[in-house]
């Protein structure tokens, strides 16, 4: 778990150094998300479970199988992109072979889309489960609302995720909802709210993991909202000085769910500092030589425009 | 064969595939214990079930939304929209989901499904119950939007539509539901989406139309034969996207004229482009200008019958402009 929030944030530095340099157009920051990302992520199995991430969600994707070197394809543009060979923005996810559902820009259109695959989970009577993830803001959207009521209605093996930082982009939550806790409108469609520290790993992934085994047993979705503080600009286009003061900014860091989850090993003894050191060393190392890997990966070739628009005769059906 | 109208064709072709294949599933408004508004699944929630058949909250983004999930997770889903006028909170799921799936994922996802959509006016529909929405989807790449307008047509297009990889808007004039008859061969058959068809050979102009229209200009062929002794070839679109335009510059090389008649608002309706595929690519085969009848540029038809007839391009209407430029 610690490796995979470590090289989320090594993910993170990197892609920000990138854009610096010009090699990076877009960014789109987890730093602050990785333990309720990793802790969700962690009680689904992959090869069974179905993963619908949005597009903070880059260590969801990796605990769910992609690569640094993956990430950094897209980062890129590259042709070997496995979201999308270059055509979205970086951080739009997506991969068949992984079971990561390709999603879009406009918030929240994934929610009708995880009702819609928990549907078919359900009818082919599988043991599987949906997991889907999103920001605050997208809570705010019509389709948030008819995805979560008809997952109540039908009782679907889904698991919702809330990653509540705080803001949509720059609106503050009491400027988008009435109440303090994202997980109280859960009750409008007859399942569990659960409130979780985003903050603390391990706490996400019990919380899920008892949502995990309720979807797997028939007993419906759950929403989880995950407590949580995004250290970065919304993206390498935001500048979130106009709207969050610093000092907010580094209070948040206080609570950072990486030095809070190596405090908690070291307090338990399962590694020590040399450990911790060790793991972030061997986190830099990997990232730094897939980042390598993907810059010198070939373009999309702009000939190919005009493919997959829809089924080729020779393509996937 | 059997003689069926509109609603029988499309009913019993759902039915029909349904029974053959059971990843196929039904989702809508009023579709399962109702039966559809226009009895479309009439009957259908006691043969195969409430899974498969899916009484939907009213929430049409939802719907489509709900369906693409399917979609992705081995079923092939039908879903309802009970009304064109009500698509419109769908609109994102539809251009920014469905259609951009297989295309924002280089080939890596595939979305079979479709999306029925009762559409059109004649019925006292007013403002919320006879909209047109084809050239809304037909501007976008990665939908297929089809209107078939005869029950034969209706049958071949939604079994064609139910077994393409790729989305299908699958769009049913309510006007033609129950006015138009023809016979359907009992054994299953699909129509090719992207194929248009000569309803009408004839030489001295060509007609393009689709839905209700097309029975129009019909019925005004067969009066110009009648009345003036000359022969209008009416070309029956049935695909808006993609358009089949082999076969309507053919007529139109053929005959050398060429009028489009459609109900939609007339301008950046689906008759502009077709009016514009011609003068791109047959301008110097035209012997006379090219005509275009299309509803008058206002937001909607009336509901007092007299509003919704000046709305409508009628058959009289249609009648006199074939007659002047047969004549030209």
């Amino acid at each position: 778990m610690y490796r995979f929030m470590a090289t989320a944030r090594m993910c993170d530095e990197a892609a920000f150094r990138l854009n610096r340099q010009g090699k990076a157009p877009f960014v789109v920051p987890v730093s602050g998300h990785e333990g309720c990302q990793v802790g969700t992520a962690w009680a689904l199995e992959r090869g069974r479970d179905v993963w619908l991430p949005y597009y903070r969600d880059l260590a969801v994707v990796l605990v769910a199988g992609f690569t640094p070197k993956d990430i950094f394809l897209g980062l890129f543009a590259k042709a070997d992109d496995p979201c999308s060979g270059g055509r979205q923005m970086p951080s739009h996810w997506g991969s068949r072979r992984l079971n990561i559902i390709s999603h879009s820009s406009p918030i929240g259109t994934q929610i009708p889309h995880a009702a819609g695959i928990a549907y078919a989970m359900k009818l082919r009577g599988e043991d599987s489960v949906a997991a889907c993830w999103f920001g605050e803001g997208a809570t705010s959207e019509g389709d948030w609302h008819e995805g979560l009521n008809f997952a109540g209605i039908h009782r679907l093996p889904v698991v919702y995720i809330c990653e509540n930082n705080h803001y949509a982009i720059s609106v503050a939550q009491k400027q988008q909802m009435a109440i303090d806790n994202v997980a109280d409108r859960a009750a409008g469609y007859g399942f569990p709210g659960v409130i979780v520290d985003g903050n603390d790993v391990l706490a996400s992934y019990a919380a899920m993991k008892e949502a995990v085994e309720r979807a797997r047993a028939g007993e419906g979705p759950t929403l989880i909202e995950a407590k949580t503080y995004r250290f970065f600009p919304h993206t390498s286009d935001d500048d979130d000085r106009t709207y969050r003061s610093r000092e907010e900014v580094e209070e948040a860091k206080h609570h950072d769910p990486l030095t809070r989850f190596a405090a908690y090993l070291k307090e338990h003894g399962v590694i020590d500092d040399a450990a911790i050191d060790g793991v972030q060393a061997e986190a830099k190392a990997e990232v730094d030589a897939q980042i390598d890997e993907a810059w010198n990966a070939p373009d999309p070739d702009p000939s190919s425009l005009g493919r997959h628009v829809f089924a080729e005769e020779d393509g996937p059906a | 064969v059997t003689e069926k109208n509109v609603v029988t064709a499309i009913h019993d072709a759902l039915h029909d595939e349904m029974a053959a294949d059971d990843r196929i599933v039904v989702l809508g408004e009023d579709i399962a214990v109702r039966g559809g508004v226009f009895r479309i699944t009439q009957g259908f929630l006691d043969e195969f079930g409430e899974q498969r058949v899916i009484d939907a909250p009213l929430a049409e983004s939802g719907i489509v939304g709900i369906a693409l999930g399917m979609a992705l997770h081995g079923l092939i889903p039908v879903a309802e929209i009970e009304f064109a006028d009500f698509i419109h909170p769908a609109f994102d799921q539809i251009v920014s989901e469905v259609a951009r799936m297989r295309y924002r994922t280089n080939g890596d996802f595939g979305l079979p499904m479709v999306i029925r959509v009762p559409w059109g006016g004649g019925i006292h529909g007013a403002l919320y119950h006879s909209q047109s929405i084809e050239a809304f989807y037909g501007h976008v790449p990665g939908l297929k939007v089809v209107t078939p307008s005869t029950p034969y047509d209706a049958a071949g297009l939604l079994r064609a539509a139910i077994r393409d990889p790729d989305p299908v808007i699958y769009l049913e004039h309510k006007k033609t539901y129950r006015l138009i008859k023809g016979d359907v061969p009992n054994e299953p058959f699909t129509v090719p989406i992207g194929k248009a068809d000569i309803k009408r050979e004839g030489d001295d102009l060509t007609v393009i139309a689709y839905g209700l229209m097309l029975h129009q200009c019909l019925e005004a062929a067969a009066r110009l034969q009648q009345e003036a002794g000359m022969s209008a070839e009416v070309v029956d679109v049935r695909t808006i996207a993609p358009l089949d335009k082999q076969t309507i510059l053919r007529s139109v090389r053929k005959t050398g004229k060429a009028m489009v008649v459609y109900e939609d608002n007339r301008t950046y309706g689906a008759g502009a482009e077709i009016v514009a595929t011609i003068a791109e690519d047959a301008m110097f085969d035209l012997d006379g200008p090219l005509v275009r009848i299309g509803g008058p540029d206002v937001p909607a038809m009336g509901f007092a019958a007299g509003l919704e007839h000046a709305f409508m391009p009628d058959t009289e209407q249609i009648y006199a402009r074939m007659l002047e430029l047969a004549r030209f």
